[in-house]
């Protein structure tokens, strides 16, 4: 590769990473206050991962149960997250999530109705009411092209009004960001490539905000696409930001396990929302072994009130497979690992028994066609064989929970998965959708009153040569590993040392692997040239991949406890020592660093939101007598 | 039970490009797309292929299998024989990047000049009640994954790149048919807009969009020839012309 770089320069006052649901409500948040937005989208727009959550968005509207409010909903989140999210996120989410979604239908989404014509709410884990706004089991889909199409009807506007349909709005399709710039301290643009054809691009732009998802590319068996490299995460990291709780990661209880071909790919919550029961290979429903002891009182212990629960909600305790993910995951692991899983390794989760074969095709259609398409398994007939997949990180950058501002780095933002701190250490179902309407509103007015405030900084041209280098980089080498087989040896290492259950001597493995794999990764050579060249694109993915891994693996290490998506095995139990600490990951330049920082403590009008007697299963007996801020 | 199957892929850039063979392993289940990247991964690293979800959700993965518009994703390898080449190309409606990478640029110029969702001015959040048997209308050409397969496959562009300057294509007749059925929408002239503006009338309804399309829209029959029936309608009624003339300017038809 001897050619000169080509570079394209472009100007603008926010540029967005990530086209999924938070980046997309970012940018018409920060348009709708004026500014000249770039968004920056690693694929073709409009088919980001977003598309692929099924169940739908939660918002305690209260159309199908009206004891529904925010508090309720506040204490759901709180409680599926073990009492480890930061208080103020979880609290703007629940009151904020309702306006989001009603705004949502004013842009041209269409819900499922009620009976009286209002949005449609479903049951799902962890939410006492039904409470989430849905459309089939396409609810993520049906959010990306809501504002997708609304941000087409804000450049149409712009057309009449400027001229010109791009003047306030640009959406850069294929583009991979390398690199967040800065100069003195503070956030100057970001640096990158167009897939298509490697030439090479730089944004000048006060504000970034980082919208990026999720990790789960990470792990062998996942549910994420290819996108999901962690990306914003390692931007975040090498631009002098904090990661929050990098131990936490979600495995989907139910990702389908057969052909192989298909493991990991998700199968939505909505099933056992909708009334499908778990079952062993002894025909056991075993979810009533496994609740613990602080949902005692939240769940039915036996399958005659688990059944009445579906008519009565009023007077019977919920089923157990409702309860919150880390739960059934766990649980489903522990059955097939003592010998009670089905053929392929999972579990069956059956809806036919329950449901006619007109109402499965109704409420879960892409569900019923992805089984008969890919596994040739009539679900409205027969059981699915389901296990756990790697689904969602709850770990993100530390963020300023009311402007979405990261910590430490002015100018940068995030929001939705790659943000951290709101779902605490488990997030609920349907609380994805939500956080990232919520979070990426606040994180585009976030970085608008940003810009409006600050003075723009010019790129240095040192820093551009510096980002450069890097990206020319693989093409140097020549006879170095190839970026395909590294990957592969990556996910073999995060699968078998920091998956769904961990162990110390596990994890110290783990980051010495981490470790030999970062220092193999500078060999990397790619064949081909810069023309839309995968293996040239997972080396870059690679790196980030890797920092999140390492993250990850000292975050767990150190957390000496199992809570939520982190699980120990020499450690079983929570430890109310550490509901109080957030592990915090920084970057060196060499390596991932992590410290401990205290988790902010509920104000006296949160905290008095809780049974005392709830709350003493989680906290300190000081914490409780003290009774909130 | 893995076994070995052959391939003709087509390799190539916006110039110059042919068909190479190749044998890959297949294991059982798998989909197109996994033995694509089982050659990426093991002979070809910079062999182009867009792909996302994997579960038929995004329609990224478009490419031609044996000449058919097909998602890689959703087709089965067991489809075929265990002696049968499968010939893998690029969608052949649009010009292509490199190898199964094409520019679908077209359709979005397209999705731009459908004129958006226009809601009552007053509406307020929240406010909207509709019935369910009123939204579903709508809601099945929502399902679109904007593959393009049915772009791809339509005769009208696919070997005349000169109607594509005054021919939306069936994905954006659904669009319009989706916003005109919207209980919401405002606009009462889009069937009007899709016959003068958008090419309805260059469609003769041969289906070929609807046999393709991954999410079983029915494209032609719920979308299209509704459109193109009232729009005749409206046409050839003498009442209804003179009146349409008259209330043009104030958009109501």
């Amino acid at each position: 590769m001897s050619e000169k770089i080509q570079m394209e320069r472009h100007n603008y006052d926010v540029v967005v990473i990530g086209a999924g649901g938070a980046g997309l409500r970012a940018a018409v948040e920060a348009r709708t206050a004026g500014l000249r937005v770039a968004i920056i989208c690693k694929s073709l727009f409009g088919k980001a991962h977003t598309v692929m959550a099924e169940g739908g968005v939660a918002a305690s509207m209260g159309n199908v149960n009206e004891n529904d409010g925010w508090k309720v909903h506040f204490r759901d989140t709180m409680r599926g997250g073990k009492f480890l999210n930061h208080y103020r996120m979880a609290e703007l989410h629940a009151k904020e999530a309702p306006d989001r979604v009603w705004e949502l239908e004013l842009w041209g989404a269409l819900f499922d109705r009620t009976a009286e014509g209002k949005i449609s709410q479903r049951n799902f884990g962890g939410h006492e009411y039904p409470r989430l706004a849905h459309v089939g089991d396409r609810t993520g889909l049906e959010l990306i092209r809501t504002m997708q199409q609304k941000i087409v009807a804000m450049q149409q506007q712009d057309k009449k009004d400027h001229g010109d349909a791009e003047s306030f709005i640009k959406v850069f399709a294929e583009v991979t960001v390398t690199e967040v710039l800065k100069e003195s301290g503070k956030v100057s643009g970001v640096y990158g490539y167009k897939r298509e054809n490697g030439v090479e691009v730089m944004f000048e732009a006060q504000a970034v905000v980082l919208a990026t998802g999720g990790v789960g590319k990470t792990f062998k068996i996942t549910s994420n696409s290819w996108e999901g490299t962690g990306d914003g995460h390692a931007l975040a990291l090498k631009a002098g930001g904090n990661l929050v709780d990098m131990e936490f990661l979600q495995f989907h209880p139910t990702g389908m396990v057969w052909p192989p071909s298909v493991r990991g790919i998700l199968v939505t919550e909505s099933v056992r929302g909708e009334g499908g029961v778990l079952t062993n290979n002894k025909g056991e429903r075993f979810m009533f072994k496994y609740i613990p002891d602080v949902f005692k009182d939240k769940y039915a212990d036996n399958e005659a009130e688990a059944d009445r629960w579906y008519v009565d909600q009023d007077n019977n305790r919920r089923p157990p497979e409702l309860l919150p993910r880390d739960e059934v995951a766990r649980a489903i692991n522990t059955e097939v690992k003592a010998g009670r899983g089905s053929e392929h390794g999972g579990v069956f989760l059956d809806v036919s028994k329950r449901l006619t074969e007109e109402v499965i095709k109704k409420r879960l259609p892409s569900m019923w066609h992805q089984f008969y398409e890919l596994a040739g398994v009539d679900i409205t007939k027969e059981a699915m064989e389901v296990g756990p997949t790697c689904h969602y990180v709850m770990g993100g950058v530390e963020v300023d929970p009311d402007t979405a501002a990261a910590v430490g780095v002015p100018g940068l933002f995030a929001a939705g998965e790659v943000a951290g701190g709101m779902h605490g250490s488990n997030r609920l179902g349907g609380n994805s959708l939500s956080d990232l309407l919520v979070f990426g509103r606040r994180a585009g007015a976030g970085a608008a009153d940003y810009v409006k405030q600050s003075q723009p900084t010019k790129v240095s041209e040192s820093a551009i040569k510096n980002a450069q280098e890097k990206i020319a980089a693989p093409f140097k080498r020549t006879g170095g590993e190839n970026p395909y087989s590294l990957h592969q040896e990556l996910q073999e290492i995060t699968h078998n040392l920091v998956g769904i259950i961990r162990t110390k001597t596990e994890l110290v493995d783990a980051i010495n692997k981490i470790a030999d794999i970062r220092k193999r990764i500078e060999n990397v050579s790619v064949s081909g040239d810069r023309l839309f060249n995968p293996g040239f694109h997972l080396s870059f993915d690679l790196d980030n991949m890797l920092l999140v891994a390492e993250s990850t693996a000292k975050s767990a290490i150190v957390r000496e406890e199992s809570r939520g998506g982190h699980t120990r095995d020499d450690f079983p139990t929570m430890d109310a020592k550490w509901r109080t600490l957030n592990n915090i990951t920084s970057f060196n330049g060499k390596e991932v660093v992590v410290k401990q920082q205290g988790l902010p403590s509920m104000p006296k009008d949160l905290f008095d939101l809780f049974d005392i007697h709830e709350l003493e299963k989680y906290m300190s007996k000081e914490e409780t007598t003290k009774g909130g801020r | 039970m893995a076994k070995n199957i052959k391939l003709r892929i087509w390799r190539g850039d916006a110039n110059t490009g042919k068909l190479e063979d190749v044998s890959v392993e297949a294991n059982e289940g798998e989909v197109v797309l996994d033995v694509i990247h089982r050659v990426q991964a093991t002979q070809m690293g910079d062999l182009a292929v867009r792909w996302n979800c994997k579960a038929g959700k995004c329609g990224s993965c478009s490419m031609e299998i044996n000449g058919k518009p097909r998602l890689a994703c959703m087709t089965q390898v067991a489809n075929f024989a265990d002696d049968e080449t499968i010939t893998i190309t690029p969608l052949r409606a649009f010009p292509v990047i490199k190898d199964l990478v094409t520019d679908v640029s077209f359709n979005y110029k397209k999705a731009m000049e459908v004129e958006s969702f226009s809601p009552p001015a007053d509406l307020k959040p929240g406010a909207a009640r509709m019935q369910q048997i009123d939204v579903e209308r709508s809601q099945e050409f929502r399902k679109c994954i904007e593959c393009f397969l049915c772009q791809d496959t339509c005769h009208v562009i696919r070997d005349h790149e000169e109607n594509k300057k005054s021919f939306a294509g069936p994905r954006f007749f659904i669009r319009i048919a989706e916003l005109d059925m919207h209980p919401l929408d405002m606009l009462k002239n889009r069937k009007q807009k899709a016959q003068e503006e958008h090419g309805l009338g260059m469609c003769n309804i041969t289906k070929c969009c609807t046999e393709v399309c991954p999410e079983h829209i029915r494209i032609t029959d719920n979308a299209i020839i509704p459109m193109k029936e009232r729009v005749v309608d409206i046409k050839y009624d003498p009442v209804r012309w003179l009146g349409s003339k008259i209330r043009k300017r104030e958009g109501i038809v």
